[in-house]
């Protein structure tokens, strides 16, 4: 039996609301319930960042993906003004057998695998201030500088293809 | 005290809680009062006055003798609790093809945001009861968070069904995100400079000698030339971030009814109200942190006094202790200097156009506040190599420099006067060829 730790509680909690959340975006008619159900899982998720020492990923996290990124879907969603749509629902297709029983297949491949190393860890392995902002940048700009600065050079490209796309006379 | 603290992280943890939402919770109410009374003053009206006045009877025996006829003027101190009681029993009107559950949970997280912000703010010098959390990613805690306060305002303007709330929503989303840029970019200088992210550490690295060169007077942000930059760039952002006057496009009465609430009553109203008072009051309180020396009375460091001039050390050290121990008045003290500012600019600024919000954050406070940035980088470099006088110099330089750039970028072929011309209004047709 697996000793409860307060970590493996609080973990418990965050990541069964993360796992719901997620199951909510697939399982929601309507677009803005699937994609509010996205920002609870991207804003939980960072929680579970944070129970794993990684305080800085867990942040930009909600920084990005919450406040940021599922703001313009959500933008987009309301601007097109999707309403639930009306599903057509094949009955008796093959292919939604064969789907169902090829995820259940790869979850227990992969499960089988990662489980039981995860069933042992009650407390988060990584020291103290693993995931703080100032070993983080540590690691960026020695270690890691090029792939860093590739990034850099990559989101530049965004912006700058963005801007010819949008303007057409500049 | 503080061993009992330690000795119960959980109670803690709800006593640190406790006296971060309580006091903003209890500093709402006065606010409103507060608001409505300037601006009444600035408008030369006289305001709710009335609300809370005690007359008691000059004949009736129930009264002792010493209140017989005697008059208490609460001017008018009474009267948020009065609105606060009418619009609790009100009749909570729910249109009828609303997205019941998102118009429902909707006014929830416009409030959330609004206090769970200043979590990693500290009232004063006291470990252990302030902040809630002092973790090692506070500033940044305080963007993501300042950012999660779009959802309420969207959501509600989508989930009314309603054109008007929901041209509100999306004009505030894309204010918020416009607006979110500058802050982080103002805070980012900040935080270069202090070298964390702590707030705690922000206000502690503010006791320091002023730019590093004058001991004794204290190094306040907000008296540096990169701080003070960044304070402004960040005092406009946050008064955009809070949907307040001259930024209070999302809830233009003129043109949207009034915004994304406009399908709100009763209750869930008073929710919003109060969510955009607690957030004014918040961001006053960082901005009082981050550039304003946060819990210290004033820019002097009296210990550093005291040790230039032993023969007063008991005067700067009697101050010292006054500076210690009232932290939390001082800290309130400035954010109502910043919430009086806030009004002020209601009162005199007429709100900003669509295209003029969007070219002030994207054109002007995005760019200035990257250049920023830069200098500090710089400064701070070349006072740590060499001394903080050459930093003070070389910071200096790079705003001079940088500023030409900008000049001489900009004032290359652009012909400038085109842009005044296009702007020209004829109120009445000219007909110069007649005359």
């Amino acid at each position: 039996m697996i000793p409860i730790t307060p970590e493996l509680m609080i973990f418990g909690a965050v990541a069964s609301l993360a796992a719901a959340a997620a199951v909510g975006v697939v399982a929601f008619n309507n677009a803005v319930r699937s994609a509010l159900c996205l920002v609870l899982n991207f804003f939980v998720l960072a929680f579970v960042y944070f129970t794993l020492n990684a305080e800085m990923l867990g942040i930009m996290q909600i920084i990005v993906y919450t406040g940021a990124i599922m703001v313009l879907f959500l933008f987009v969603i309301m601007l097109l003004n999707l309403g639930a749509p009306q599903l057509l629902r094949d009955k008796d297709d093959p292919k939604v057998f064969a789907g169902i029983s090829l995820g259940v297949a790869l979850f227990a491949l992969l499960g089988s695998q990662l489980l039981p190393s995860f069933l042992k860890i009650t407390t988060p392995n990584a020291p103290k201030d693993f995931g703080a902002p100032a070993n983080l940048g540590r690691a960026l700009f020695t270690n890691y500088v090029i792939p860093f600065e590739a990034v850099s050079v990559l989101l530049l490209v965004g912006v700058v293809g963005s801007i010819l796309l949008a303007k057409r006379k500049i | 005290m503080m061993a009992w603290l330690e000795a119960n992280p959980v109670w803690a943890a709800i006593i640190r809680v406790l006296l971060w939402v309580l006091p903003v919770l209890l500093m709402v109410p006065f606010m409103i009062w507060y608001e409505r009374r300037l601006l009444s003053w600035a408008q030369d009206r006289i305001g709710p006055n009335r609300t809370g006045n005690i007359t008691f009877s000059r004949t009736s025996r129930m009264i002792p003798f010493f209140l017989k006829g005697k008059k208490f003027k609460l001017q008018g101190l009474a009267q948020p609790i009065a609105d606060g009681i009418k619009l609790f029993i009100k009749e909570d009107i729910t249109p009828g093809s609303v997205d019941r559950f998102i118009y429902l949970a909707a006014p929830a997280l416009a409030l959330f945001p609004s206090f769970a912000l200043g979590a990693t703010i500290p009232w004063g010098p006291f470990k252990g009861l302030t902040p809630v959390a002092d973790v090692n990613i506070g500033v940044l805690w305080i963007l993501a968070v300042s950012s999660l306060g779009v959802y309420g305002v969207v959501l509600s303007g989508y989930a009314s069904n309603n054109k008007y709330s929901l041209l509100g929503g999306l004009r505030s989303s894309a204010q918020l995100i416009s607006y979110e840029l500058g802050m982080s970019m103002a805070l980012a200088a900040v935080c270069l400079a202090t070298g964390s992210l702590k707030p705690t550490d922000i206000v502690e690295s503010q006791t320091g000698p002023l730019w590093g060169v004058i001991p004794g007077l204290a190094n306040w942000n907000l008296f540096t030339p990169y701080g003070f930059v960044a304070g402004v760039i960040f005092f406009i952002c946050m008064v955009a971030e809070t949907n307040r006057a001259p930024f209070d496009l999302p809830e233009a009465e003129n043109e949207l009814v009034a915004g994304y609430h406009t399908e709100y009553s009763s209750m869930r109203f008073a929710v919003f109200f109060m969510g955009e008072y607690a957030a004014m009051f918040v961001y006053s309180l960082i901005f009082s942190t981050v550039f304003l020396g946060g819990y210290h009375a004033l820019p002097i460091n009296w210990q550093t006094l005291g040790e230039i001039a032993p023969f007063f050390s008991w005067v700067t050290n009697a101050l010292g202790h006054v500076d210690y121990w009232f932290a939390p008045v001082w800290l309130v003290g400035k954010a109502f200097f910043l919430v009086t500012v806030y009004v002020w600019l209601r009162a005199t600024l007429p709100r900003l156009r669509y295209d003029q919000l969007m070219a002030l954050g994207w054109k002007s406070l995005l760019p200035l506040a990257t250049i920023n940035t830069i200098v500090v980088a710089l400064w701070m470099v070349v006072s740590r190599v060499a001394s903080p006088l050459a930093g003070v110099v070389s910071g200096l330089l790079g705003f001079g420099i940088l500023y030409l750039l900008y000049r001489a970028l900009n004032g290359v072929g652009i012909d400038r006067t085109k842009f005044l011309t296009s702007r020209e209004i004829d109120m009445v047709e000219v007909t110069r060829s007649v005359a």
